[in-house]
């Protein structure tokens, strides 16, 4: 038992922080708008801010920190999981601009694990220089948490597959240049098998897509369809009908590169600070007994998804399959983003509601955005429900329905 | 980075599952319901065989050396029985605080006795009218001779009957001081309570009792540091404690809810109790590794007292949640004292109060933050 950094995550550690204190402004913690654990993300308010942005991306690709993820075919790591964890600890911690997760995280392990040489020597320096970005083209209106529903079909013509159908919740799709897209490309299989990935150019004849407008009013979903679209056979990943396979170590990975845990001690250092100089009626909110109450609950409950995430990121260096975990792990800091919102309301009053535009609103009117934007938490990514079940069939064994 | 228990200490576990299955089964308890007096002495002896008493303590004083994350791992399977002796209070409050202290004389009087297995120390520090930690406390040491003379009285003392020595805490004037009391001395009475968790918890009053000055174990600052080690080593200690009951209650559930049917088909078909099922999955492990946290940084001789606050609110609060979870996916017969259920949620009310319960290390958490 040692819970504390070796003495290379240590110095990998430090490395990272001196990186993003350099290389970021001053003051750029307080221009993200989002809320710990989003996916709902937008882009900046400000052109200037996407500059900034842009340049901090060539920076971490020249370090070579894109590639953190990858495994060769041996599975023998670049840098341990551990060492991950601290990178998308402290990357989210910084509110660091949002690395192209999907290509980096998602498609070039695939790549790596079930890839041929071709795909790889085609695509992966393009991931690892930052050049091109990806979408997740999983979901679709009949499959979202269930994606052995996919019906979304691939049909073989020549060298190519023709596609016919549509993706949903497609996050930043009108960004990205590529969509990493499961399909069905066996229509007589059962629910699961005869799905396939395939790497697909948004710029594809027959490709269009219709914005979808979230709560929060910002255009980060896509509808996306696919008329007749037509994808080399060599832009197939990791072996036709072995998709769903293939999917299902994936995002285990995934759950690492997606919680934003970082996230969570920042807001809430932002939430101490707030309760530490603002009154209520007179009275310090820092010294109210229920103020103090709930402060301390919310850094309890960080710190045990803090605990969770180490022990997921230690089992995958261990070469033990997480895959109950990282579903406790996504349920527990999903239901915290949620909670945290909640509470940070309960504790602003009539404040919370105040969106940043006013002057009297706390934080940038960041809890007011956050109250909203924590709502797709425990739905993004498997619901809340789709953890439990994983929790209770995989983990405890009870049977499947 | 590194949560798992060391390979010596996942033997321990499994030694110490073993034993305690064998030679503790749960009806222990049901038998101390029906007659607190007596401890299982057999049981304590045997204890002390496999050098139990001694997990922490150096060897010169008859210890078996390790450190406070090979205790936690006895008290976590010791939980999973629920175990009924006095080893809590013998061990982890008392054993270990002696050993802190500077008192050599009484080190070497005590130490090897209690290691063997032929003492039985309580903890005698709540007073009347007090909740946790040790603020307010009425008892006073007047000096008395060679001594001390104390007046006062103590509650929610554990096994006082069966205790030979009350490590007991007073104030001399206004500091802290920590005397071991000889429950055997004059002036002493001791009066047994009926309380949910059958552990013979008892008010111990002091009429003019006369404490040696060789029975001090520390007194001004050094009894004040020694305190709070107590106070947060025996929190952690609960929360290992905890954990090794809720362990207990998740297995069991689950190991019912896979057999029981209703509707034509196990009841852990069904998704409403499944989704009961994760939800303790992750009370657990949450519990666990918060936990866990603790149990290093004190192993380690750390600043741990937000991480000890930390494990310890919640887990109390978790203890109970999981265990009337329990309750809730056996149905009815989890109201029947024939499922050990119910002993499950007595030992879990009883721990999640000792040392200190969900609000109490709230505010310390709040205090840590600069709140």
């Amino acid at each position: 038992m040692e819970i504390k950094f070796s003495d290379k995550e240590q110095a990998f550690r430090d490395e990272l922080d001196d990186f993003l204190q350099r290389e970021l402004p001053n003051d750029w913690a307080e221009k993200p708008i989002s809320w710990p654990h989003d996916y709902a993300r937008s882009g900046y308010q400000d052109e200037g801010d996407s500059v900034i942005a842009s340049i901090f991306m060539d920076k971490v690709a020249e370090k070579g920190w894109l590639t953190l993820f990858w495994r060769n075919e041996e599975g023998s790591p670049a840098s341990s999981y551990i060492e991950q964890a601290i990178f998308e600890e402290r990357m989210s911690y910084y509110r660091a601009p949002l690395l192209d997760q999907t290509g980096m995280g998602i498609v070039a392990p695939m790549l790596l694990r079930t890839g041929t040489d071709q795909q790889k020597q085609k695509w992966l320096p393009r991931i690892a220089s930052g050049e091109i970005s990806f979408w997740l083209g999983y979901s679709e209106p009949n499959a979202g948490s269930d994606l052995g529903s996919v019906r979304t079909h691939a049909v073989e013509d020549g060298d190519e597959y023709i596609l016919n159908g549509q993706k949903c919740w497609s996050s930043g799709a009108h960004l990205a240049d590529y969509s990493w897209m499961i399909v069905r490309t066996d229509p007589e299989a059962r629910k699961h098998q005869g799905l396939s990935f395939f790497i697909v150019d948004n710029k594809t004849p027959g490709i269009t897509m219709d914005p979808v407008i979230n709560i929060l009013g910002d255009h980060s979903f896509n509808n996306v369809f696919l008329n007749n679209v037509r994808v080399p056979k060599e832009n197939l990943v990791g072996g036709k009908n072995r998709g769903f396979y293939n999917l299902m170590t994936a995002l285990d990975h995934e759950r690492i590169t997606l919680v934003g845990i970082g996230g969570f001690k920042r807001m809430f250092e932002e939430l101490l600070d707030y309760v530490k100089s603002t009154k209520h009626n007179g009275e310090l909110l820092a010294e109210n007994q229920s103020v103090r109450n709930k402060m301390a609950r919310i850094a309890t409950r960080i710190e045990i998804g803090y605990m969770l995430f180490w022990r997921t990121a230690e089992m995958l260096d261990h070469a033990q399959d997480p895959n109950v975990e990282s579903s406790i792990l996504k349920l527990t800091a999903t239901e915290l983003a949620r909670d945290m919102a909640e509470l940070a309301m309960e504790i602003m009053g009539p404040y919370g509601q105040l969106s940043g535009k006013s002057k009297w609103a706390p934080i940038r009117g960041l809890v007011a955005r956050g109250f909203l934007e924590s709502i797709s938490a425990t739905i993004g990514a498997g619901t809340s429900e789709v953890q439990r079940n994983i929790i209770a069939q995989r983990g405890l064994g009870l049977p499947r329905r | 980075m590194n949560t798992d228990l060391t390979e010596e200490q996942k033997i321990l576990r499994q030694a110490a599952e073993e034993f305690l299955r064998k030679e503790c089964p749960i009806d222990l308890m049901r038998q101390r319901r029906d007659d607190s007096r007596e401890f299982d002495s057999a049981l304590w002896r045997k204890m002390a065989n496999l050098g139990w008493m001694g997990v922490g303590i150096q060897e010169e004083y008859g210890g078996s050396g390790g450190n406070f994350s090979d205790l936690a791992v006895l008290i976590e399977a010791m939980g999973g029985v629920c175990l009924p002796v006095p080893f809590f209070s013998t061990v982890v409050v008392s054993a270990a605080t002696l050993e802190q202290s500077s008192a050599s004389d009484l080190k070497t009087k005590l130490l090897p006795r209690i290691t063997a297995g032929e003492l039985v120390c309580s903890y005698a520090a709540t007073e009347p009218g007090n909740t946790y930690g040790l603020v307010n406390i009425q008892t006073q040491a007047v000096p008395d001779g060679d001594g001390f003379s104390i007046n006062g009285s103590k509650l929610f003392v554990e096994y006082a009957r069966s205790a030979d020595y009350l490590l007991t805490v007073v104030h001399e004037g206004k500091d802290l001081l920590i005397l071991m009391v000889d429950s055997s001395s004059p002036g002493v009475e001791i009066e047994s309570y009926d309380t949910l968790d059958y552990a013979d918890q008892c008010e111990v009053r002091f009429n003019d009792v006369k404490v040696p000055v060789s029975s001090v174990v520390a007194r001004g600052g050094e009894a004040t540091t020694l305190l709070k080690n107590l106070e947060e080593r025996s929190a952690v200690g609960k929360c290992a404690e905890i954990l090794g009951g809720i362990q207990v209650v998740l297995d069991m559930s689950v190991d019912y809810v896979k057999d029981r049917e209703q509707f034509g088909q196990v009841v852990g078909s069904f998704q409403a109790v499944q989704h009961h099922c994760a939800n303790m999955v992750v009370e657990v492990d949450s519990s666990r590794y918060i936990t866990m946290q603790a149990i290093w940084k004190i192993a380690q001789g750390l600043p741990a007292t937000k991480e000890v606050s930390m494990a310890k609110s919640y887990t109390s609060a978790a203890a109970i949640r999981v265990t009337k979870l329990g309750h809730q996916t056996h149905g009815a017969i989890s109201f029947c004292d024939e499922l050990d259920m119910h002993l499950y949620l007595r030992k879990a009310h009883a721990a999640s109060v000792a040392f200190g319960d969900e609000e109490y290390h709230l505010e310390k958490v709040a205090k840590e933050l600069g709140l």
